[in-house]
């Protein structure tokens, strides 16, 4: 760092405020493009889930044990009319996968709305009104950290039985504790401020300072978290299915299809690997446009 | 600071209480116990014999006082498989996933930190938005499928390691790394922010004027003050590999306290798997206990408030 402004020190001030403007610029620009790149993708794999009736080329049920685990287009005696080949079962991989984008993306997004109701009810009414209040629900948020995530949700949907809605509900029931401590801290810093000790003077209710007040002013943290959080949660989803605790056959779950190409993983490896460059190009889409907004909304909470 | 220790034991003893009530009724109502221990096809007499010889059609309260009376003993009470008693198994079991979260810890450190350092000399250069990218990009990888595409790069096609099981430190290689380049991201970017905050303060300056070797400045001076936080997110890590090994663990076939969870959820082993919750969480509580202690040890503003 020193070295750097004793570089600005040998500019011309006009200068030194042009080049630390490019840096800025160059942050912002960064960040419109991860949103970009993110969104794009993001964008298009959502497309793909929507309309993923049109877009598969054959029923993704359909089993066919006379073509089964014919390889994928790069490789030699590959079926044109299986782009992506077959599984163990003679299922279209490219429509299971297209298929599969519905999955992950369902309970993405459900659980990350089902854990940011509860998370941000906690942090915000602990922030709001501290004291007790705030000790009970930092106990909570403490205790809900101290279990680890994966062995308690294995436990949980092996008594509720595995299935799409059990993984969706049990994440969403474990995965609010990000929001809960952001949600607090947001709420206790916009509490202190001018108009809200003015709503609260002019005799405002507590639930109208909360919903007109606080909240505007701590929704971005919200966005943010919830885009990390529906990452968060397809790679969870991906690891119970693949543990055989999560969605069931024979759903395709990107997870599962590769839980289920793991035994043929000696001689036909492109079988895990489809799904998981699948899983892997979505959590990247869903973090870069998490990344990209922070860094423009709120840049001071990069690092 | 003991004021702080002292309230923190307590906050602790009160969380691994909570997390034991969780631990207990959680998989208690996962399943009926005198189901599983009569068999499937017991009639409802021998499952009432059975309810009344180990206690189970008294109230869930005293069921759980004596589970944990005895737990604390270390009597975790006997598996519906294996001869072996419940602590006798998970005593077994825990030495392999400690010496494989512990080292996928030691990895991610080695990685983390140096990378970190580099990135905090040169900030914006080509090395740090490389090492960034390549984080951002690594937080994307599901862990287990890293787990599998390692074992037919370095197992089937390199026929480098060992493909899978626990028998010789060979086998705990590629799980290792699965473990560790997951927690290396977090590690790296607080040594890089936390050797940046270091970097621009007064006492760095005066080492390099009074004319200190930088690499002497650098690491006396500035890592030493920049690592301890990461010392502290070091032991909350260690937590969450202990709770990754579980997947790790069923990928390459080690004889953990993870694959053993995962089987024994698989056939609703109720003793194993509640003795394994609470263990892992003790541990995740008796972790993230030290890395507050050594946070607030670090910034005193911690303890006041």
């Amino acid at each position: 760092m020193s070295n750097i402004s004793a570089d600005h020190q040998k500019l011309d001030p006009d200068e030194a405020l042009r080049s630390n403007m490019t840096r800025h610029l160059f942050r912002r620009i960064s960040a419109h493009n991860s949103i970009l790149i993110g969104g794009t993708v993001l964008g298009a794999i959502v497309f793909m889930a929507l309309f993923a009736s049109l877009l598969a080329p054959h029923d993704p049920f359909s089993q066919d044990l006379s073509k089964r685990l014919l390889p994928p287009f790069w490789m030699e005696e590959h079926n044109p009319k299986h782009i992506l080949g077959t599984d163990n079962l003679g299922r279209d991989y490219l429509s299971r996968l297209i298929y599969g984008a519905q999955i992950s993306l369902m309970i993405g997004v459900c659980t990350a709305i089902i854990s940011g109701i509860i998370g941000s009810a906690l942090g915000i009414t602990a922030g709001y009104f501290g004291g007790r209040v705030d000790a009970v629900i930092t106990f909570i948020i403490t205790t809900r950290l101290s279990m680890p995530i994966v062995l308690v949700a294995l436990a949980v949907v092996a008594l509720v039985g595995g299935s799409l809605h059990a993984v969706i509900l049990v994440l969403g029931f474990l995965l609010w504790d990000r929001y809960a401590v952001v949600m607090r801290s947001a709420t206790q810093q916009a509490r202190n401020m001018d108009y809200v000790s003015a709503a609260r003077a002019i005799g405002c209710p507590t639930w109208r300072i909360v919903l007109s007040e606080i909240f505007p002013n701590v929704v971005n943290n919200l966005i943010v978290i919830a885009t990390f959080e529906v990452a968060h949660a397809i790679l969870l989803e991906a690891s119970l299915s693949f543990l055989g605790l999560g969605v069931q056959p024979p759903d395709p779950s990107w997870g599962l299809m590769i839980a289920e190409g793991k035994e043929f993983l000696l001689f036909d490896p492109w079988i895990i690997t489809i799904p998981g460059i699948a899983l892997s190009i979505l959590v990247l889409a869903v973090n870069m446009l998490g990344d990209g907004i922070r860094d423009v909304s709120a840049p001071e909470n990069r690092n | 600071m003991l004021n702080f220790t002292v309230r923190r034991i307590f906050l602790v003893i009160l969380v691994a209480f909570t997390v034991s009530v969780i631990a207990f009724f959680l998989v208690r109502m996962s399943g009926d116990l005198a189901t599983a221990l009569a068999g499937e096809d017991a009639n409802a007499q021998e499952i009432a014999d059975i309810k009344k010889i180990y206690g189970l059609d008294r109230p869930l309260i005293i069921q759980y006082a004596d589970w944990l009376i005895d737990a604390l003993r270390g009597d975790f009470g006997a598996s519906l498989y294996f001869p072996e008693t419940v602590g006798e198994l998970v005593a077994m079991r825990l030495p392999t996933t400690l010496q494989l979260a512990f080292s996928g810890l030691i990895i991610s450190l080695l990685i983390g930190i140096p990378f970190g350092v580099i990135s905090a000399l040169k900030p914006d250069s080509w090395i740090d938005r490389i090492s960034m990218s390549i984080a951002v990009a690594g937080q994307a990888i599901p862990t287990f499928w890293m787990g599998l595409m390692l074992m037919v790069l370095f197992g089937l096609i390199l026929r480098l390691t060992p493909i899978s099981g626990d028998e010789s430190w060979q086998h705990f290689i590629l799980p290792a790394f699965t473990l560790g380049y997951y927690s290396t991201p977090p590690i790296m970017r607080l040594t890089r922010s936390g050797m940046l905050e270091v970097l621009a303060g007064d006492y760095i300056r005066t080492a390099y004027a009074k004319g200190l070797k930088p690499l002497r400045v650098l690491f006396k001076h500035a890592l030493r003050n920049a690592v301890i936080p990461v010392v502290a997110l070091a032991s909350v890590q260690f937590g969450h590999m202990l709770s990754g090994a579980i997947v790790i663990e069923s990928v390459f076939a080690m004889q953990g306290i993870g694959y053993l969870a995962w089987e024994s959820i698989l056939r609703n082993d109720i003793a194993v798997i509640q003795a394994i919750l609470l263990i892992v969480c003790l541990f995740y509580v008796g972790l993230t206990f030290i890395s507050d202690l050594v946070n607030a040890w670090l910034d005193p503003r911690i303890r006041v408030s």
